[in-house]
């Protein structure tokens, strides 16, 4: 299978020459199409840091980081804008979404800007927020919302372009476990039916232990990496709670 | 280390909120600029009468400074009030570290005092350096020439400026110390966390009440348009004004609520590119602001109706000058006086005796010769009595008029004058003259609404009775003339009657016009200031001779014309600069909750160049709508203004209406550009 996203050691540090951090060093990750990978680690593991490179929202100090055909580190300006918002979709730890605008228009908003016409718009809310089971919500405000409708919203806003990759950044943080449950069972139903190829961050065992690969990052390099395989559940959570005790916990 | 504080904090301030600072600047400056028009005025070289319309205007402006003075305190309170919400949370921080609640205030206390005197300082800077400008401008208002350029200092105006600022700024004082001694430490540190609720109003709702309150609005513009005569007593003028207000007030309420319904109908337009986040950032804004909206364009409404009309009504006064002024004097003196003088006060043996000499045996008396002083001189009298009133001359109209016009006084005994005295005077005005054969009467008159009153009277063909003898009018409508020179069209009647028609019996005034013997201005002058020593002779005791001069109605009109102006100005500039300040402010400090969403918008993949469009947009929009429901209303309101000034002669508006535009679009387009500039800059970093 083609990889979707690939990372080729890449560098990213910080600040400056007295005072260098080096965020990310010699790191390379490939993400098949389909895949639901999970980058796990602690507080100043790098990962976050490895997403924000990977969505253009941060530039890498060295390395390269295709997506599709695409080098995205040589991508500048509107182009990059475009890429933006053509090929990736992003969910939020905070959700993100505008609270001037209702949900509907939330989402409808990621394909207005690439100027899709009004009535495919509609058809294709209405798809999406069918499976996201959000579809009572539509017409409410953020404020109006829980958690967990706030969040399914968010993805929702980042599955309606069929983009190539979807980067979620701690997408449970700020909800309850119950919300939390139901966001991540539907993001694997996402990956599963519509082959929809997911990258999370998540500093949580339980959340990556939806995913179909876990990549452990310490001090800016991968650690190590898990295959959920046929294993269930519970037992992939095992696999990862292990690595995560030998990471030196959190 | 407070002080120090304080002095970062203004530094930082003076970065983010320039419009503020400007605002202060300006205002401070403004307000010495109208305060120091006096001293302006001290060097130049104006007669005396200019010189006594100067100082009423003076009077009138420190006046109109209260006024303005509430307004600008009003708008700095807020301002105020609002720039430091935005810092609940460095206050918060501040008494974390332990700082008391004295300390913080203390440390608003430095600040105040020191933008209050840095902008007091340079407002009066510029302000002085604007009055050299504007004494220029004064001296050319009132047609007086700048005998010699000197810089002009008002310390009074200093006085009074550093007085009125000083106390606004004491005001806010009190008012940041209050605010913060009611806080609560917890709310200060989450202050920025308080989502401000979205209302999202009932859209069918709103789009009810939209349509009342245009239903209101269009009641109160008919009401001074085309029912404006139904406006006869003062007090109804208070229906449409309450009309407006509470309309104006109701449209911004549902403004929003009714544009969103419209866009969302109108789905390919709403989700086109930013849009709808547009409209909605418009409607949310707009529903946290119905009051200033309405307020900001009540402001702008008085400004556009003030600013237009009043160099209308300058160009007015000014403009029909040479055509109703066609002399250098004209003299009456009532004739044959009994009963008492307009005190109350029984006539005196001197003033009855000199009630039965003509003009010029009275301008002998006050040893005045006539021959050295004045030549072209033509006398006539005029005729009265009490048989024949306006009443009467309406005739078969007079039930509709009176019923009509119920606050018109039909009572008063009709001036007649014979024919050829008439011609006489209109020959010399070069005014058309008229034929009447023996039993014909006819009325000269230029003011407009006695024109179309007396009109219908004679529409009804009326006879009238004049010395027992009948007279039928030769024409249905009145001509045009007059007699008594003015600034404009205010002859309300005169009833021309074949010469033989009248005798000395009913004979009511005596009437001398002439030209001035002397060949240019300096000379004109002289001999008025002659005329005005006759005041001072004994005999003038005895005498009402009254004199209407070419001069006086000029100098008169000229310096009504200027103090509208200036009023107008005065007034239009704070209000613009106070409506266009408010709104900046508010757009500016709106702009860290904008910050997010715009980040929102970037990081969901949206150009640069479409949001920095949205912002356009956004910010254009909140400007516009206000401007755009005042324009709207001073449409109608300018008519209103222009019936009301319709007194003082017909005026083409629409110099006065460019100008007003030109002055708004400089003023309220330039805080609008400066506020996106600025937005722009805040949402970049």
């Amino acid at each position: 299978m083609e990889p979707i996203l690939r990372i080729e050691n890449i560098d990213k540090y910080y600040g400056n020459k007295s005072n260098l951090t080096k965020a990310l060093s010699h790191l390379s990750l490939h993400v098949n199409k389909g895949e639901f990978v999970a980058i796990m680690g602690a507080s100043g593991s790098g990962k976050t840091t490895l997403l924000n490179c990977v969505s253009t929202i941060d530039k890498v100090t060295a390395g390269h980081i295709y997506i599709g055909q695409t080098d995205i580190t040589q991508l500048k300006g509107n182009a990059l804008n475009r890429f933006r918002r053509e090929e990736l979709g992003f969910i939020f730890q905070d959700f993100n979404l505008l609270d001037t605008l209702t949900a509907y228009e939330n989402i409808a908003l990621a394909l207005s800007i690439q100027k899709v016409a009004a009535k495919t718009i509609e058809k294709r809310v209405q798809q999406i927020a069918q499976a996201l089971n959000i579809e009572d919500v539509l017409n409410k405000f953020p404020y109006q919302m829980s958690g967990g409708q706030k969040q399914r919203v968010a993805s929702a806003r980042a599955l309606i372009t069929n983009p190539q990759l979807i980067l979620a950044d701690e997408p449970t943080g700020a909800l309850d476990s119950r919300s939390s449950q139901m966001l991540l069972s539907s993001l694997r139903q996402l990956n599963e039916q519509l082959e929809a190829t997911i990258m999370m961050v998540t500093h949580d065992a339980f959340s990556a232990s939806y995913a179909s690969r876990v990549v452990f990052i310490k001090d800016g390099q991968i650690f190590n990496e898990l295959l959920r395989g046929d294993k269930k559940r519970k037992e992939f959570f095992d696999d990862i709670i292990d690595v995560v005790t030998l990471l030196g916990g959190q | 280390m407070l002080l120090r504080l304080s002095l970062r904090n203004i530094k930082r301030s003076l970065k983010d909120y320039t419009i503020y600072f400007f605002t202060l600047v300006l205002g401070v400056a403004i307000f010495y600029l109208f305060n120091s028009i006096e001293s302006q005025s001290v060097m130049m070289d104006v007669s005396s009468s200019t010189r006594e319309i100067i100082k009423m205007m003076v009077n009138f402006l420190s006046g109109v400074s209260v006024l303005v003075s509430f307004i600008l305190g009003f708008l700095i309170i807020y301002a105020s009030r609002f720039l430091m919400k935005r810092r609940h949370k460095e206050f918060g921080i501040y008494m974390i570290l332990g700082m008391g609640k004295r300390q913080i205030s203390w440390i608003l206390l430095c600040e105040t005092f020191l933008i209050g005197l840095v902008s007091l300082g340079f407002g009066l800077l510029i302000g002085i350096a604007l009055s050299q400008v504007m004494s220029i401008f004064v001296a050319n208002m009132f047609e007086a020439d700048m005998t010699r350029f000197e810089f002009i200092f008002s310390s009074s105006a200093t006085f009074k400026t550093i007085l009125y600022f000083g106390v606004i700024y004491v005001i806010v004082m009190i008012f940041n110390t209050f605010s913060i001694g009611r806080q609560q430490l917890i709310d200060l540190l989450l202050s920025k966390r308080k989502n401000e609720q979205i209302k999202a109003k009932n859209t069918w709702l709103c789009t009810l009440v939209f349509l009342l309150s245009i239903g209101m609005l269009g009641y109160a513009y008919y009401l001074v348009t085309a029912g404006v005569t139904q406006l006869d007593s003062a007090d109804k003028i208070f229906i449409p004004i309450a009309l407006g207000i509470s309309g104006t007030y109701l449209l911004f309420w549902s403004l929003s609520g009714f544009i969103l319904k419209i866009m969302m109908f109108y789905k390919k337009h709403y989700f086109k590119g930013l849009n709808s986040f547009v409209v909605r950032q418009f409607s949310s804004q707009m529903n946290t602001t119905v009051f200033s909206m309405s307020l900001i364009c009540l402001m702008l409404f008085t400004t556009i109706c003030v600013l237009s009309s009043g160099i209308a009504l300058k160009n007015a006064v000014t403009s029909n000058m040479q055509e109703f002024t066609p002399v250098d004097i004209y003299l009456e003196k009532n004739w044959d006086l009994a009963g008492q003088n307009a005190n109350g006060k029984q006539y005196t043996q001197g003033e009855i005796a000199d009630s039965h000499i003509s003009i010029a045996e009275t301008f002998r008396q006050l040893d005045f010769s006539i021959d050295k002083y004045f030549k072209d001189v033509c006398t006539v009298n005029t005729y009265a009595t009490n048989d024949l009133t306006l009443k009467d001359t309406l005739g078969k109209a007079f039930p509709s008029i009176k019923q009509k016009y119920t606050f018109l006084n039909t009572d008063m005994a009709e001036n007649i004058m014979r024919i050829s005295d008439y011609n006489q005077i209109a020959k010399r005005y070069g005014q058309k003259q008229f034929q009447l054969s023996d039993h014909q009467y006819m009325i000269v008159a230029n003011f407009d609404n006695m024109v179309a009153i007396r009109n219908q009277g004679l529409k009804a063909n009326s006879p009238i009775q004049l010395l027992n003898q009948t007279y039928t009018p030769k024409y249905q409508t009145c001509q045009d003339g007059f007699v008594v020179p003015s600034s404009n069209e205010s002859n309300s009647g005169i009833i021309l009657v074949p010469d033989q028609a009248v005798n000395e019996s009913i004979r009511a005034q005596n009437i001398m016009i002439a030209n001035y013997k002397a060949n240019d201005k300096a000379g004109c002058q002289a001999i008025e200031d002659k005329i005005i020593a006759l005041d001072q002779h004994p005999y003038s005791k005895n005498t009402n001779l009254d004199a209407i001069t070419r001069i006086s109605i000029y100098e008169g009109s000229v310096g009504i014309g200027a103090m509208v102006i200036f009023i107008g100005i005065y007034i239009g500039v704070v209000f613009l600069i106070s409506s266009a300040a408010l709104l900046a402010l508010k757009e500016l400090s709106e702009s860290a909750d904008n910050k997010e969403r715009y980040t929102m918008l970037r990081k969901i993949g949206t150009d640069e160049k479409m949001i920095q469009k949205a912002l356009f947009k956004q910010i254009a929009l909140f400007f516009v709508a206000p401007l755009m429901v005042a324009i709207v209303h001073s449409v109608f309101g300018i008519q209103f203004c222009t019936y009301i000034i319709s007194t003082f002669g017909k005026q083409n508006l629409l110099p006065s209406i460019i100008a007003t535009v030109i002055f708004i679009i400089l003023i309220y387009g330039g805080y609008m550009m400066v506020t996106y500039y600025s937005s722009r800059a805040m949402l970049k970093d």
